[in-house]
């Protein structure tokens, strides 16, 4: 359950319309059930009254949208952000995809957002409706004689679950109180991988990765992922494939992709978030954060506007390539 | 009508399984269920439907055409069609069974696509009633029951038994085979099933949801509707509705190079991609709500238009539950049908 409702969302955004601070709003607008919201573009009070929603399943990222919005709009945008939106929101910037000045940020809190999937594994499927009060969520469905009564943390997405902080590195104004960045524990897995031995760790990515369907949703949604053309779109570049036909481009896909976001992904979620194929894409970006960690000192992209990232700069402590490999064949 | 009785289910399955290579759902490491061959110990999935849909049997995402060996000045042309042996697939809802009649219309008519058509020729569907429909399926709105699946052989299990009933040729000589472990038996059960599945189809979210505001001749009408703009804003352009889709039938013909000899082979494409029908003078549809509006222009208009009415969706609902943004043919549909749509 979110401690910011709709209502106080809206009135904000309505304010700030109509006194012109913004002409437009990016936000979540309603759906068919009460989980599936789809980011949207409010231009008047009234759409944002009659469409706007806020509740447990407003997941969507909308940094990466700006790219293409602040181009497209007169004045300002306004857009809000939860935290982990605002490390996106300054990555951008970092890599002056956007417009600053387009752009009016409305820092919002977040409980957590819920996993549509976990919720169905609990209540069963036909989903009536989804109420919510307190840290429980109420599922109606199609099939049960009562509701089913699910306590919110049950339900967390992966990324909501390993939350790295509450607090906004980013925002124009802050609604709600600040929070503090946590200590997550968003490596262990990579930990648990990382102890395998190389056979093992290849068949268990050898797995996740023969359900890709090469839909391209994780590579579409990622804020880092912002290429006028990407590699695998461009007939020209040699690699360009738009399925995967043998176990060799399924992977070529996925190991690409990973190291062309290493240093720049935020490890804000959406990825795995949009597959559609549950394939748990944040951990190879978080191999990679957590090597980097390990080998360059602390590192979070998007925590500021304008740092250096590992694989982009240089320092005279940098460790040899050599080393790297030394360590890889010590852990091995 | 015959029955089986579900402790036997898998000595059914390896029945099967003698004769012709068994596909069936099975729930994978990630919770969701897909498509697996039958092998002893492998499991049946109580999941509604499966994420990639069953085209993948007849229109495979990736396919090889034909190959060519250069040596020199000589260029050698390889037939890759191969052999097919007979295969069943199981446990078909009756909304990718229809996905079939669709997909035939395009690949079976004239020129028709052998390789589609070999495939085809090959498979036997025993299709399964559906006792616990999602609140995202639809597939009323098309005219069909999901408590009268076709295909070879029609099934409907309830808690107890499986029960088979013929429809074909194909199916009535496979069932027959099966005679060992099934018994005639009359339809109380099924017929029960019926009306529960039908009571449970009045109670469906998506269940007053019209086609009336669509259908061939439109082009002119919706093309340029106003509400394209929105619907599309927030599409990212992927292929996930589209792949997932049992009715999608766009391919792309690509070449690969081996070093010394080329593949040609298709592979499915996507009217989201930016690349989607590229010609020599360019792209024709150069915006994402360009291409966003074909997809649910081909479903919605220009097919039927071209098979007798025929919409190109069956309202499985997976584009509703995988999109990315919560973007589908259902929204559009209201949205453009306006009151028509609901
Ligand atoms: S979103 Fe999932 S299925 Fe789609 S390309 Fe990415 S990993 Fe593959
Ligand atoms: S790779 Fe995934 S987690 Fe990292 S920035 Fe992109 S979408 Fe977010
Ligand atoms: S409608 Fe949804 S699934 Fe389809 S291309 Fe757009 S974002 Fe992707
Ligand atoms: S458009 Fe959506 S609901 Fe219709 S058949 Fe395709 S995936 Fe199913
Ligand atoms: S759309 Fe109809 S036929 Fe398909 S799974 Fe749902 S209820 Fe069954």
């Amino acid at each position: 359950m979110q401690k910011i409702t709709r209502e106080q969302l809206i009135q904000k955004a309505s304010e700030l319309l109509e006194n012109g601070t913004v002409s437009a709003v990016l936000g979540w607008g309603i759906g068919e059930f009460d989980y599936d919201v789809t980011p949207t573009v409010f231009s008047t009070v009234e759409e944002l009254r009659n469409g706007f929603v806020f509740n447990d399943f407003c997941g969507a990222n909308f940094s990466k949208y700006l790219v293409k919005k602040t181009d497209k709009i007169e004045g300002k945008i306004l857009v809000f952000l939860k935290p982990c939106d605002t490390y996106s929101f300054n990555q951008l910037l970092t890599e002056h995809r956007f417009d600053r000045e387009k752009v009016y940020a409305v820092g919002i809190p977040c409980e957590g957002m819920a996993d549509i999937a976990k919720v169905k594994a609990i209540s069963g499927d036909g989903i009536a409706a989804i109420g919510s009060n307190g840290d429980k969520l109420t599922v109606t469905t199609l099939y049960a004689d009562e509701p089913v009564v699910i306590a919110a943390n049950d339900v967390l997405a992966e990324r909501c679950i390993n939350c790295k902080s509450k607090k906004h590195v980013a925002y124009d104004e802050l609604m709600g109180e600040e929070g503090e960045v946590i200590e997550s524990n968003r490596f262990d897995e990579v930990a648990r991988l990382e102890a395998m031995t190389a056979d093992e760790r290849f068949a268990f990515w050898q797995n996740e990765l023969s359900r890709c369907i090469r839909c391209n949703a994780c590579r579409d949604a990622c804020p880092a992922c912002t290429c006028e053309k990407c590699v695998f779109d461009n007939p020209n570049s040699g690699v360009e494939n738009k399925s995967p036909a043998n176990e060799f481009e399924e992977k070529l896909f996925h190991i690409i992709r990973a190291y062309h976001v290493a240093g720049r992904c935020t490890d804000c979620g959406e990825c795995s978030r949009v597959c559609p194929q549950n394939i748990p894409l944040h951990l190879l970006n978080r191999k990679f954060i957590k090597d980097m960690n390990d080998f360059y000192g602390e590192y979070q992209a998007g925590a500021e506007v304008g740092s250096r990232a590992p694989l982009v700069d240089y320092t005279t402590e940098d460790l040899e390539p050599g080393e790297v490999f030394d360590r890889r064949e010590n852990n091995a | 009508m015959r029955k089986c009785s579900l402790e036997k289910i898998n000595l059914l399955f390896k029945e099967i399984a003698k004769n012709a290579e068994l596909y069936l759902p099975q729930d994978q490491t990630d919770g969701s269920a897909a498509y697996k061959k039958w092998e002893e110990g492998s499991v049946w999935s109580n999941a509604l439907n499966t994420v990639r849909s069953p085209k993948d049997f007849f229109f495979p995402q990736t396919e090889d055409l034909m190959a060519f060996k250069t040596e020199g000045k000589n260029i050698e042309v390889i037939d890759t069609r191969k052999a097919l042996d007979d295969f069943v697939i199981f446990g078909v809802r009756a909304c990718d069974v229809k996905s079939f009649d669709i997909l035939d219309r395009v690949f079976l008519s004239e020129p028709v696509d052998s390789f589609y058509a070999l495939r085809r020729s090959h498979g036997v569907i025993i299709s399964l009633a559906c006792s616990k429909p999602s609140e995202t399926c639809f597939c009323k709105t098309f005219g069909i029951n999901p408590a009268e699946p076709t295909g070879d052989i029609s099934a409907w299990k309830t808690e107890t038994d499986i029960f088979f009933e013929s429809n074909t040729q194909k199916g009535k000589e496979l069932l027959e085979k099966l005679s060992a472990l099934t018994e005639e038996c009359d339809d109380t059960a099924v017929v029960d099933q019926k009306a529960k599945i039908d009571a449970i189809m009045q109670k469906l979210p998506l269940k007053d949801l019209k086609t009336d505001a669509f259908g061939g001749g439109k082009t002119g009408e919706l093309f340029n509707a106003p509400e394209w703009d929105e619907l599309s804003e927030a599409c990212l352009g992927c292929g996930t509705c589209t792949f997932v889709c049992p009715t999608c039938q766009c391919y792309d013909i690509k070449d690969f190079n081996t070093g010394n000899g080329v593949i040609r082979f298709r592979c499915w494409d996507s009217c989201m991609y930016s690349d989607f029908t590229k010609m020599a003078h360019g792209n024709n549809r150069l915006t994402q709500k360009e291409r966003f509006r074909q997809r649910f222009m081909h479903k919605l208009v220009y097919y039927p238009e071209n098979n007798d009415g025929l919409f190109s969706c069956v309202g499985c609902g997976r584009c509703l539950v995988k999109c990315p943004i919560s973007m589908n043919i259902v929204k559009v549909m209201k949205k453009i049908g306006g009151k028509k749509g609901e």
